[in-house]
């Protein structure tokens, strides 16, 4: 190759170079821009209306200085619940499809239904929670919304433990077998234990997904404006701001903003703790 | 080291069983027959061989020989890969070991192995041992203490280690890691050791620690040793066996094998002519 053709050449590839790069770095920007742009919205209007009675007074009527306390508590004791019910579930069967299902074909409908889940739109979940529980019980409850977020938890989980379990070297179960441990003592006691990490963040990802589910819990836990138990309709934050936002009441649609403020907060919140647990040691 | 090995067998932990030394070296492994299948293929054919007791028998063999398919066979490790298959018979204290009755997990705790890789498990000095230990007995605490001084002793590992039992494994070198994992194997008190490749992945330092160490623990212990390293077969092994294709082609003492192999391939394989 002549010189000339040669430099043509790094020319040509340090023009595409540019290019691609310029590309690269606009859509990143473009991206946090965005995120920017939503945090900075609110906690412009979320920010004013956070008092410590929004966390102290339940929600009230319009005009009557309610808070968001059950709320709160409705959507932690849901979050929490639908996580304890979906987590287990979906450890186990993240567990089948990396330590035994291999390629069978049970393996693999199970691992295509788990995906086809995992995409499913939330409204269809709540739907399906309506029918099989709400309407059979004849009555929305707390316990019925913590279920409809296990369902979305556990596919989540599903992935994220068996991807984990897969990325664990071969010779590390072998080793443990080799000592003569059972297999399931292997994966509780060895596998669980070197997946730690990535089978936490798994779960606290779960978490946050969850956190800020709306549609799910319209058929199911409803709304309260009172602090209730789980076997009766429970307010939540993301259906109290459903409702809210789209009322005419200033200080409705300020609680609106403030709430949602508060479910970015805690998602943010769970995000960088997820970050902090797979920080390497 | 300091500490003589067995030295803490007083304390209640007993070492491997006393038996007799062998001065014949009667086998503790005798393979006969060994037919081995990955599926349809044949990784194995009509091998036939006894492992002498408390000695060291080094295989050696270009790559994809057979070898280390040997050394899996011998611990049932195949078991783990559905379309694996080994047919024929492998006697170890008069028990077929082939045999699909078998407790694994009980012959997994007379025969232990050392991996290519270093694989400490995710948790401390001290728990990699006791991990093995309490798969196959109940210990007390102090047995326990004891235990695992005495099997990182063995490993000639006690010294390096002794002030930081508590911290995790993957913290050490990967000479030391190594050795831990041999600490791992012997702690399970074993009749037979399978080392497969357990240098490879190590610097020449620690490859003589390693070395020495195998000198040291064949007293107690049968030991079969898979090497690409014709030198340290020839420093490690009593018995050497050489493999083919898949076929023991043959198998005689260190020094017969090295100096006056009966078999033209043996030949051409140690002079580097193939392999």
């Amino acid at each position: 190759m002549s010189a000339t053709v040669a430099a043509s050449l790094g020319r040509r590839r340090r023009r595409t170079a540019i290019v691609a790069n310029t590309l690269s770095v606009a859509a990143t920007v473009l991206a946090l821009a965005m995120l920017a742009w939503i945090l900075v919205t609110l906690l412009w209007l979320g920010l004013p209306g956070l008092h410590l009675s929004v966390f102290t007074t339940v929600t009230k009527a319009p005009g009557s200085n309610g808070g968001l306390a059950n709320a709160i508590v409705g959507s932690l004791i849901q979050t929490a619940l639908g996580t304890a019910i979906g987590t287990p579930i979906g450890l186990m069967v993240g567990t089948y499809l990396a330590e035994y299902a291999g390629r069978s074909a049970l393996g693999e409908a199970v691992r295509f239904v788990s995906d086809i889940l995992l995409s499913a739109p939330s409204i269809l979940i709540g739907l399906f929670i309506y029918t099989v529980l709400v309407a059979p019980l004849g009555g929305f409850s707390g316990f019925a919304g913590a279920a409809a977020l296990a369902v979305i938890v556990i596919p989540i989980v599903v992935r994220t433990t068996e991807d984990m379990l897969r990325l664990l070297p071969v010779s590390l179960r072998e080793a443990a077998i080799a000592l003569g441990a059972p297999r399931w003592r292997t994966i509780v006691f060895i596998c669980y234990r070197a997946a730690l990490d990535g089978l936490l963040t798994g779960v606290l990802l779960a978490v946050a997904r969850v956190a800020g589910e709306t549609a799910p819990l319209l058929f199911t836990s409803l709304g309260n404006s009172d602090y209730s138990g789980i076997g009766q309709a429970m307010a939540s934050l993301p259906v109290t701001i459903y409702q809210y936002a789209a009322s005419a009441f200033e200080d409705w649609v300020q609680l609106a903003w403030t709430g949602a403020l508060l479910i970015t907060l805690g998602v943010l919140a769970i995000n960088l703790v997820a970050r902090v647990v797979v920080r390497p040691r | 080291m300091e500490h003589a090995p067995g030295e803490r067998i007083a304390t209640g932990v007993p070492g491997p069983a006393p038996r007799a030394p062998a001065p014949d070296a009667a086998p503790r492994i005798s393979v006969r027959d060994l037919d081995f299948f990955y599926g349809s293929n044949q990784a194995l054919r009509r091998i036939t061989i006894d492992l002498p007791d408390r000695r060291v028998t080094g295989m050696i063999g270009p790559s994809g020989c057979g070898k280390s398919t040997l050394l899996r066979v011998l611990n049932r490790m195949y078991d783990l890969y559905p379309g694996q298959r080994a047919e024929g018979e492998v006697w170890m204290d008069g028990e077929n070991i082939l045999s699909p009755s078998l407790d694994l997990n009980l012959l997994r705790s007379r025969v232990g192995m050392v991996f290519q890789k270093p694989t400490p498990f995710p948790m401390s000095i001290y728990e990699n041992i006791a991990f093995g230990v309490r798969l196959h007995e109940r210990l007390s605490r102090s047995e326990m203490a004891a235990r695992v001084e005495w099997s990182l002793t063995r490993a000639a590992l006690w010294d390096e280690v002794k002030d930081r039992l508590g911290s995790p494994a993957a913290g050490l070198s990967g000479g030391q890691q190594q050795r831990l994992c041999i600490a791992r194997s012997i702690a399970v008190r074993p009749e037979v050791i399978l080392l497969d490749e357990p240098t490879s992945a190590l610097d020449p330092i620690s490859t003589l620690k390693i070395e020495e160490l195998i000198d040291e623990l064949k007293r107690d212990f049968t030991i079969v040793i898979v090497t690409h390293n014709l030198q340290q077969a020839a420093r490690c092994a009593d018995q050497v066996a050489f493999f083919y294709l898949g076929e023991l082609v043959e198998a005689g003492p260190a020094a017969q094998i090295f100096t006056a192999p009966k078999q033209r391939r043996t030949q051409e394989y140690i002079t580097g002519r193939f392999g």
